[in-house]
C-alpha cells in the first residue's frame, strides 16, 4: 500500500516516563487517520516526531518513503491541541508570516490567503490584531495557517475543542474537502462521534503502545457482538419463541414506530443470522434488519480497559 | 523566498522597532539627556546678559576705585553721592564703599546691596581689590621698573596630564576617563539587563500564549531561538546606534557651547568626534558580546518556566553576574589597572561591563583582544548549551525545573 507516513518501532522518553514505546503504524495516502487515546497516552508527542519537532530516542520515521528530514516540515501542516497567535500582530502580517515560514512566496501567499479569508467569510479581519479575536475567530485563522501552503499531510491535534457546533461543522466540511483534494489527515481527538464521522482509519495508543490499528469499518464489524435491530408486526411473544434457538437475547424496543415493533437481538454466533431471519419469517412478518455495530465509543473504551488490566501501570 | 530565520529576525525585528513605545524612547532619552546638561548652560546664558551695576563710593587717596575694571557682568561706576543717597538710587544694585585708609587696613572695605550679593560678586571684587592693594603696597617701596618686574614675575600654572604608553602620549584627563567609563559601563548594564530579560520575557509569552508549537512545526526551535536573540539584538544596536548619532553630533555642536557656559571644565577628549565614535565602537562590540552571552542565559531560563515568577530564582544565574560585574565596574574606574580589574575584565560573566569601564583609561591592547576573544567563544558555547535546554524547555509545562533537571534536559538527544 502507499503509505504517506511509516513510523517503525519509535521510542521516545523522558526523565520519569516513557511516552512512546516501540510504536508502529503506517498512514495511507489520502485518508483521514484517526489518532485516539486516554489522556497522556503519548499521541501528542508521536504527533511531534512526526512534524520533526522532537527526535525519537530510536525507531525511524518514513515520509513518503524517505526518512523524515526537517525539509518535509513544509510539506506538512500541523495545528497543534495548545495553539496560539501573537497576540500583537494583526492577523493578515501574521498569516502571512507563517506562510513564508513554511516556504511560501509573499505574493503567493498574499494570494491564497484573501481566498481563504472569503471562504471562511473572515474577509474584514485582516487588519485586526489578534487580541481583539474571539478564541473561536482565532481558531478559524489557524485553521487557515495550517492549510495554506497546500500541505501533503495535514495533522490536527484535538481540532475541534473550542468551536461552536456551526464552526465545528464548518472545520469538518473543510477537512474532508482536503482529503478530496488529495491531502492525507491525521487527527487526534477524544470525540469518538467525529471519528466515525470522518476517519478511514485508526491507531488507538494507550500508555505509550499501539493497541489497535485498523479501519473504522472493520474495527466496528471485528467488536460487533452479532446484535440486531430487527423490525416486525405481529406478537412480540411469537418473536422470542421463534428466536429461542439462535439468540442470547431478545430486548424488545418500547417504542412503536408507525404501528410496528422493535427488537433488539443478541445472536449466539454470527453464522446464526440466516437461521434466526428463517424462524423469524415463520412467527412474524419481518419488515426489516440491521446491523447494530459498536461505537467507537464502545472500542475505544473495551480495548483501553482491556490494555489497562494487562499491563498495570508501570512505574 | 526567505530562510526561516530571516523570517524570525524580521518579526522580532520590526514588531518592536515600530512599537510606538520605542520611537519614544528612543528619541525622547537622548534629548533628555542633553536637555539635563544643557539646562545650567541655558540658564547661564538667560541670566547672563543682566549687567550688575556697582556703584563705588572712593575714599582712598590713592584712587583705588578707578583701577577696579569690569569683569564680565559686573561693572563698576565711580559715584560722588553720598552712602544714602547711592543706596536709594535705583539704578546701582549695589554700593561699594571703599574706606580711605584701604591700603593699610584692607578689611576697611564695605559692599551694601539689595538683593544678596552672589558669591561670585564678592570674589570677584575681592580678587580684584587684593591684586590692587598689594600693587598700591609695592608702589610704597619705591622699586624701580616695577612693572617690568612685575610682568616677568608673574606666572600661570595651567596642569596637562600625559598618559604614558607604547608610542604616543596622547593627551588625557583622569576626570573625563573616569566620568565616561562610569557612564559607558552603566550603560552596558543597562542593554544587557533589559535586552536579555526581554528574550526571556518574549520567550515565555510564546510559551504561554501557546504560538510557539505553531511556530515550532515550520523551523527548528534553534532558528527560532537564535532569530529572537539576533532580532531583539539588533532592536538594541539599532537604538543605540541612534543615541550615537546623536550624542555624536551633540559632541560636535553642542559641546563647545556647553564648555563656554561651565567655566573651568576642561573638554578635552569630548569635545572630538573621533574619540566618541572611537568609544562607539567599543561600546558596540561589548554590548553585541555581552548581550549575546547573557541573552544565552536569559532564554534557557525563560524556555524552561512558564511565568516571571516563576523565573525570579532561576534568572539569578543571569542577574547575580551582571549586577557583581557592575558593582566591580563602579570600583575599576577607581583603580583600571589593578589585578581584579585586569581578570574580571577577561572572565566573561563580568568582561562586558567591566572592560567598558576600563577602556576610557586606556589599557593594553592585548587585553582587549583577549577579553574579546574569550567573550564571543565563550558566548558559542553557551548558546550551544542553551539551545539544548530550550529544544526541550519549551514543551515543559507545569512543575518549575531546577538547576540539575536544566543540566539532564542538555543530555537530551
Amino acid at each position: 500500500m502507499d503509505n504517506i507516513i511509516t513510523v517503525e518501532g519509535v521510542s521516545k522518553s523522558f526523565a520519569k516516563h516513557t511516552a512512546l514505546d516501540n510504536v508502529s503504524l503506517a498512514v495511507p495516502r489520502g485518508c483521514v487517520y484517526g489518532l485516539l487515546g486516554p489522556n497522556g497516552a503519548g499521541k501528542t508527542t508521536l504527533i511531534r516526531a512526526i512534524n520533526h519537532i522532537t527526535a525519537p530516542d530510536s525507531g525511524i520515521i518514513y515520509f513518503n518513503d524517505h526518512r523524515l528530514t526537517a525539509a518535509d516540515t513544509a510539506n506538512i501542516g500541523y495545528l497543534p491541541e495548545e495553539r496560539g497567535l501573537y497576540k500583537k500582530m494583526k492577523v493578515g502580517d501574521q498569516a502571512l508570516f507563517f506562510a513564508q515560514l513554511k516556504g511560501l512566496g509573499k505574493a503567493e501567499a498574499t494570494q491564497q490567503l484573501k481566498s481563504w479569508f472569503e471562504r471562511l467569510e473572515i474577509t474584514d479581519w485582516w487588519d485586526k490584531k489578534v487580541e481583539e479575536l474571539s478564541k473561536g475567530m482565532a481558531q478559524k485563522v489557524q485553521f487557515i495557517v495550517t492549510v495554506l501552503h497546500r500541505p501533503q499531510l495535514l495533522i490536527f491535534d484535538e481540532p475541534f475543542s473550542g468551536f461552536d457546533p456551526i464552526n465545528a461543522n464548518v472545520l469538518k466540511r473543510e477537512i474532508l474537502k482536503l482529503r478530496e483534494e488529495g491531502a492525507t489527515v491525521i487527527f487526534s481527538t477524544h470525540n469518538m462521534a467525529s471519528v466515525e464521522e470522518l476517519c478511514d482509519e485508526i491507531t488507538l495508543i494507550n500508555r505509550s503502545h499501539n493497541i489497535l490499528t485498523g479501519s473504522v469499518r472493520d474495527l466496528r464489524r471485528r467488536f460487533s457482538d452479532n446484535s440486531y435491530e430487527f423490525t416486525f408486526t405481529g406478537e412480540r411473544a411469537a418473536l422470542h419463541a421463534a428466536l429461542e434457538a439462535t439468540a442470547l437475547s431478545v430486548d424488545d424496543i418500547a417504542d412503536d414506530r408507525q404501528g410496528m415493533q422493535r427488537a433488539m437481538v443478541r445472536l449466539r454466533e454470527a453464522d446464526a443470522l440466516p437461521h434466526a431471519i428463517a424462524a423469524v419469517n415463520g412467527a412474524v412478518r419481518l419488515e426489516g434488519f440491521h446491523a447494530l455495530l459498536p461505537s467507537m465509543d464502545d472500542i475505544f473504551i473495551k480495548t483501553v480497559e482491556a490494555s489497562n488490566l494487562k499491563t498495570p501501570v508501570e512505574q | 523566498m526567505k530562510s526561516p530565520l530571516a523570517l524570525i529576525i524580521r518579526r522580532e525585528y520590526f514588531e518592536r522597532v515600530m512599537r510606538k513605545s520605542f520611537i519614544i524612547s528612543t528619541l525622547l532619552t537622548p534629548i533628555l539627556m542633553i536637555g539635563l546638561m544643557l539646562t545650567p548652560a541655558l540658564v547661564a546664558m538667560l541670566s547672563g546678559p543682566e549687567d550688575k551695576v556697582v556703584a563705588v563710593i572712593d575714599q582712598t587717596p590713592q584712587k583705588i576705585g578707578k583701577q577696579l575694571e569690569n569683569d564680565g557682568d559686573l561693572k563698576f561706576q565711580i559715584t560722588d553721592s553720598e552712602l544714602p543717597a547711592a543706596m536709594d538710587n535705583e539704578d546701582f544694585d549695589a554700593v561699594l564703599l571703599l574706606g580711605n585708609d584701604l591700603v593699610s587696613h584692607p578689611d576697611n572695605v564695605k559692599l551694601y546691596s539689595h538683593e544678596a550679593a552672589s558669591m561670585q560678586t564678592e570674589s570677584a571684587i575681592r580678587n580684584q581689590l587684593e591684586n590692587i592693594i598689594e600693587n598700591e603696597r609695592l608702589k610704597s617701596y619705591d622699586i624701580e621698573n616695577l612693572a617690568q618686574i612685575m610682568k616677568e614675575v608673574k606666572v600661570d600654572v595651567s596642569l596637562e596630564t600625559f598618559r604614558i604608553s607604547e608610542g604616543d602620549a596622547s593627551e588625557t584627563s583622569s576626570i573625563v576617563s573616569y566620568l565616561v567609563g562610569m557612564i559607558t559601563s552603566l550603560m552596558l548594564y543597562m542593554f544587557i539587563m533589559i535586552y536579555g530579560q526581554m528574550v526571556m520575557t518574549s520567550i515565555i509569552e510564546e510559551k504561554n500564549n501557546r504560538v510557539l508549537e505553531i511556530v515550532v512545526s515550520s523551523v527548528s526551535p534553534n532558528a527560532l531561538m537564535m532569530g529572537k536573540i539576533i532580532g531583539i539584538g539588533l532592536v538594541a544596536i539599532t537604538q543605540i546606534l541612534i543615541w550615537g548619532l546623536l550624542l555624536t553630533a551633540c559632541s560636535y555642536w553642542l559641546m563647545p557651547l556647553m564648555a563656554g557656559a561651565a567655566e573651568g571644565f576642561e573638554l578635552g577628549v569630548l569635545g572630538s568626534p573621533w574619540y566618541i565614535a572611537e568609544l562607539f565602537g567599543y561600546i558596540m562590540l561589548f554590548l553585541v558580546g555581552g548581550y549575546l552571552f547573557y541573552s544565552s542565559i536569559y532564554a534557557a531560563v525563560g524556555s524552561a518556566v512558564d511565568n516571571i515568577q516563576d523565573a525570579s530564582q532561576l534568572v539569578s544565574i543571569a542577574t547575580v553576574p551582571i549586577i557583581l560585574a557592575m558593582v566591580i565596574g563602579m570600583a575599576v574606574v577607581q583603580d583600571p589597572s589593578s589585578t581584579l580589574a585586569m581578570w574580571t575584565s577577561i572572565i566573561p560573566f563580568t568582561s562586558p561591563v567591566v572592560m567598558m569601564a576600563r577602556i576610557p583609561f586606556g589599557i593594553p591592547a592585548w587585553q582587549i583582544v583577549v577579553s574579546v576573544a574569550v567573550l564571543y567563544a565563550s558566548f558559542f558555547a553557551l548558546v550551544w548549551l542553551s539551545a539544548k535546554i530550550y529544544r526541550v524547555g519549551i514543551f515543559m509545562y507545569g512543575k518549575k525545573p531546577s538547576i540539575a533537571e536544566l543540566i539532564r534536559w542538555a543530555r537530551y538527544k
